[in-house]
Parts: C-alpha cells; structure tokens; sequence
C-alpha cells in the first residue's frame, strides 16, 4: 500500500528524516512510536506533501504510484487521509461544511455519524473554534468516516483526551479500519472484512492507544532515524520500562553506519 | 496610492436636493422592473409573505408603505411628525445636528426617512422592511430615521439601500436615532448596494436602556464610491446589551471606513464588535471603538481582514477603560489566507483554487439570527458571486 525509500526530509535547510525506509502493507496498522521532536509528525506530513516538507532524497510509493511531488489534494483523492493534532479553525466553515466536503460520494448520513461519535452539538460550529483536545480527535475522525480512505495516517489519537473519549476514539478507528470486534455477524468474518481492511500509520508518543486498537508492527523514529522495527507491543514494553533511553543507543548505532 | 482625505471630503454643493416626486404604488409589484430588480439585491421581499411590514423611499418619495401586524407603526418621519407630537422628544435628541457637515446638511434639508415604532410588548413576527433608494442622477437624498422599540417590546429590521443601475454621482446621508427601552430587543440588518461613484455618510446613535438588546448586522459586498460611518451605542440601563457584525468586501475603486463604538454606561452591560473585511483592491478602515465606563462591563471585539489583492486592509482596534472592574478584549489580524487552512481543506479533497474559495466564502459568512430563508439564500448566493469576482 504505501512504501517510503531512502527518504530525506529537510525543514527550514535542517534535516529532520535522514534515511527512512518503511513499508505498510494492505490492511495492516503500524505504529510509530517516538518522544516529542522525533520526527513523527513530519513524517505524516511529509506523506501527505504539505508545504514547508522539502524531500530532499528518498522516495514515496501509494498504491504503486510515485506520489514523492504530488499535489495534496491529489494524494486524498487516491485514497490517503489524516488525522491533525492540532488543524487550524477556519472562519464561517462548520463541521458539517467540511464533512460534507470529505465526503465525495454524498453516500455519509452526517447526523447520524455524529451521533455515533458524540459530536451533534458542535457540528454546526466552525470547525475546530475552542474545540477540546477530544472534541478535535472526534472531529478528524468524524472527517475521515466520511472520507473513507485507503491509508489512515492518525497523529497522537489520544493526547489531551480524557478517558471516556479514548473509548469512543479506539471504537472509531477499528471502525474505520474494519478492524471492530462485532458479533455475532451474519457472514463469517473473513467475508466481512473481505477488501475493506484499511492500512494505518498511528503516531503516539505514550502508546496508550494500543490499549484500544490493534497493531500489526511498531517502529520507533527517534532524532530523525527509524531506529526500530519489530513487535508493537515488544517496543511498547521496552518504552515503558527504560523510556526511550535504548532507543537512543540503537539511532547512535545507526548513524555510525551512515 | 489613495489619499484618504481626497476620498473623503465631499462638496455637498455639488449635489443637488430636488427630485421629481414619484407615484404611490400600492404594491411592491408594480414597481418597475429595474427597480424591483435593485431591491430584490439588498433584500427586499417583493411579495411581501414574510416580513410584516415595508417602507420603500425612492429619492424623496415614500412610493410604499405599510404594515400587517397590530402595534407596530411604519411610516415617513414628516407623517410620523403629524401623528405622534411627541415625535420632537426623539429628533435629534441622540445626535446634535451640528456634528459634521453632513448632519448640517441634514438638518437644513431633509427628506422623509422612516419611522418605526414597536407598541410596548409587542414582538414583530417577522422583519419589517426597509429600502432607501436613489434614481436620480447627482442627487443627495438625505433621510431621518427615528426607530423606537418601547418596553420589553422586540422590533426585527431588514434594511436595504441601493441606487437605480445606470446611476452615476449620488450622495446619501442618513440619519438614524433608534431607541431600545427597557427589556426591549432590535435586530437591525443593513445590506448595502451602491454604486461604483457613490458617497454614503449614515450617522447614527443608539441609546439601550436596562436589559434591552441591540444587535446589528451590516454588510456590503458591493462597489460603493466612498462609505463612512461610525455608528455609536450607549448602554445606559444595567444589563443592555450590544452586539454588531460587519462584513465588507472593497474591490478596486471602494473606500469603506467603518466601525461602530459602543460606550458601556451601566453594570453589567456587554457589548460585542466582530468585523470582517476583505480587500480586493480597494481600501477598508475597519474600527471598533468600546469604552467602559463603569466595573463589572464586559466587551470584546474581534477584527479580522483578508487582503486578497493590493489595496488597505486597516484594522484599528480601540479599547478604553475608566475604572478598575472592566474586561475588555480585542483580537485584529490582518494577512493573506492562512496556509495551514488551504493545506487542511485539501487533504480533504479540494484542489487549492476550490479551497480558497470555500475559505473566503466561509470567511464572508456570518450567522445573522432571525434571517429569513429567502434572504439567507439571496446572500449566499451574492457571496458566491462577490467571492468568483474578487479571484
């Protein structure tokens, strides 16, 4: 679904990906942990082609098309969507206005999404206007339903949420990624997730969202460097135990070979 | 570059103050099409199904006038002054007629302007409406307005001003004195449509007694020559409040300066200033002016301006308090389109010409309370087009 090669990524003249390599396949989420200025959110952006992300090197592969210098609004339409940790409020747009924008195929009943995801009171207000830490998860998400896209890149999903909206947030994104655990159903599981099975890039710094959604892997990004590859939950251990103490070790290894 | 003193100084002389009477029309659809078309821009409901009342002057003449609904009054000031002599306690009685040069003017030779009152208690079912309109050409049609909402009365106006098509030099001055009394509520929407060489000075007081309400909402989407005004409110009885929106779009040639202030006389009266302005070549001055006069007032004003081609997007935000117990705030900015909100709206689809529209559309967007689904849909579709003529 989506692979990254070699990929450099300078901010301002300073290099803030060095060689990233990273490959998701069709339906599988990742996580990407990292502390606080690791390069995690630059990555997401970088992925989606927001301005200010200069690819230095390196390229960027969806769905076998080269999308390294694609416009952004091309890259959604193919099928890639985002959650912001913190989207700007624009003037006069509701939530609704956006919702409906996302929603391409007007084949979304908006109110009753809302409903799902607690959000019917606001959906009317402009979007994101002294939204809470939840209420702006809940609006992304509320988005993405809409949009439905391929590849799900969700930045920090649980920061600043208390944790009555965790639940709500950790249910919408199986939701989203046809990953929800619903029985009983009637046709076997295999058929219901059949090709709907979304892929997901998840950053988080904590890892408490593993407690509500499933991981296929995790890799930890630190100083620029994927400095780690393996089991989500492994690494989440090993985070909670040392911090990312060993993380460190593992990067400064890696740039004595570069 | 403009000089804002060439733009604004006006030689009243210049204009002249006669114009032929025109003829009484019983109902709005006999108007000339031309005509009609012109009112239909700033909001006028030709058939009349959804506001309880209309007054439509045309130069000097009231050519309609009327209302459906027990204890509201609309009619022309000289036969408001025949009927009501108590009429003269609310002449100028907010505004003294030596102000400027066009309150002078004003004062000397008027023609008609409006009289609306609202009977105590009584709450119009739907917006009374209002257009003052110019046809001929190189005139000054100058107006009094005197609007009165008594107690705990609710008075809802939907007023309009506009100029014949071909019109090119023309100059209005109005003068409007409301007065909200206590517990009373008007909402007063002002849409404007002037010509490209057209001068416009309103001048207007607002006094609000205890717990009455005033909101205004005016918007100017279209070309006006020059535009001046500055509209103050008092907020003399406890707990009155104000609150005034603005939208204005200047394309090249427009000059619009203005604003509104709002004094806080009283205890715990609030006032609210949000304006919004996009220029589009032109030049807007875009003021707020709150003064607290006394503790526990609250006021905020919000300013915010697009600049979406050369011209002057000026916001002057003023804040004035006189003893310790007030809370005053404002927020001004002034800029291009944020990038951030372009990139947003086109990770979600749009292409970046169709997300700069959806952010000035939205930006020209304001939830005016009470609109009746006609006009919101009328303005709706003015923001489209005012936003397809400004890329």
């Amino acid at each position: 679904m989506l692979q990254i090669e070699e990929l450099n990524v300078e901010v301002g003249g300073k290099t803030i990906l060095n060689n990233v390599n990273m490959e998701i396949p069709k339906g599988q989420t990742h996580i990407l942990f990292g502390p606080n200025g690791s390069g995690k959110t630059s990555l997401m952006m970088t992925i989606m082609g927001f301005s200010g992300y200069n690819v230095a090197h390196g390229k960027i592969t969806f769905k076998g098309e080269d999308i390294t210098r694609m416009p952004i609004n091309e890259r959604a339409r193919l099928g890639i969507g985002v959650s912001f940790q913190r989207p700007p409020t624009i003037n006069g747009l509701t939530t609704r206005n956006i919702v409906e924008i996302c929603d391409v195929n007007r084949s979304v009943d908006v109110d009753e999404l809302a409903k799902e995801l607690n959000f019917t009171d606001l959906l009317d207000r402009d979007v994101n206007r002294d939204f809470s830490g939840g209420e702006i998860k809940r609006s992304e998400l509320l988005q993405l339903m809409a949009q439905q896209p391929d590849l799900v890149l969700l930045d920090e999903p649980e920061s600043g949420v208390d944790l009555e909206s965790i639940v709500v947030i950790g249910d919408t994104i199986n939701s989203l990624l046809g990953r929800q655990i619903k029985c009983p159903q009637t046709r076997p599981h295999k058929k219901v997730i059949g090709d709907h099975a979304k892929s997901a890039l998840v950053i988080t710094h904590t890892g408490h969202i593993l407690d509500y959604i499933t991981a296929d892997k995790g890799q930890v990004l630190y100083n620029g460097i994927l400095c780690c590859s393996r089991n989500a939950r492994e690494i989440l251990k090993w985070i909670r135990e040392y911090g990312y103490e060993e993380c460190v070790r593992c990067s400064n290894e890696i740039t004595s070979w570069i | 570059m403009f000089k804002r003193d060439n733009v604004l100084d006006i030689t009243i002389e210049n204009y002249n103050v006669d114009a032929k009477d025109h003829a009484y029309v019983e109902k709005l659809s006999q108007i000339e099409p031309t005509d009609a078309k012109q009112l239909l821009d700033v909001g006028v409901d030709i058939d009349e199904n959804t506001r309880i009342g209309t007054f439509i002057q045309k130069d000097n003449s009231v050519i309609h006038c009327k209302t459906s609904q027990e204890g509201i009054e609309v009619m022309g000031i000289s036969q408001a002054r025949e009927k009501h002599a108590w009429l003269s306690d609310y002449m100028w009685k907010n505004i003294s007629p030596d102000t400027d040069k066009f309150t002078i003017e004003a004062n000397k030779s008027s023609h008609q302007g409006y009289f609306i009152h609202a009977l105590a208690g009584v709450k119009t079912k739907d917006p009374i409406q209002s257009c003052l309109y110019i046809a001929k050409e190189g005139f000054s049609q100058n107006v009094h307005n005197i609007v009165v909402a008594e107690q705990e009365s609710e008075l809802h106006i939907i007023t309009g001003c506009a100029t014949a098509p071909h019109l090119v030099s023309g100059l209005h001055i109005g003068i409007s004195e409301f007065y909200v009394k206590k517990g009373a509520k008007l909402t007063f929407t002002m849409i404007h449509d002037w010509g490209e060489k057209i001068n416009v000075r309103p001048r207007t007081v607002i006094r609000v007694e205890e717990g009455g309400t005033i909101i205004s909402n005016y918007i100017c989407l279209k070309p006006v020559g020059s535009l001046q005004m500055f509209p103050t409110t008092h907020l003399n009885g406890k707990g009155a409040v104000a609150r005034f929106n603005s939208v204005l779009v200047a394309g090249p040639g427009s000059f619009l300066d203005v604003g509104s202030r709002i004094v806080l006389n009283a205890p715990d009266t609030r006032a609210e200033i949000i304006s919004r302005g996009i220029s589009s070549g032109g030049s807007i001055i875009a003021r707020g002016d709150l003064v607290g006069k006394v503790a526990g007032i609250k006021a905020h004003l919000e300013c915010n301006g697009l600049i979406l081609n050369d011209g002057l997007m000026q916001a002057v935000p003023e804040l004035s308090g006189y003893v310790p117990g007030v809370e005053m705030s404002h927020e001004a900015a002034v800029g291009k389109i944020d990038q951030q909100e372009i990139e947003y709206l086109m990770a979600r689809g749009l292409d970046e010409e169709e997300a700069i529209s959806t952010i000035v559309r939205g930006f020209l967007n304001v939830d005016i309370e009470g609109l009746p689904a006609d006009l919101k849909k009328k303005l709706d579709e003015t923001i489209s087009e005012t936003q397809k003529e400004m890329m």
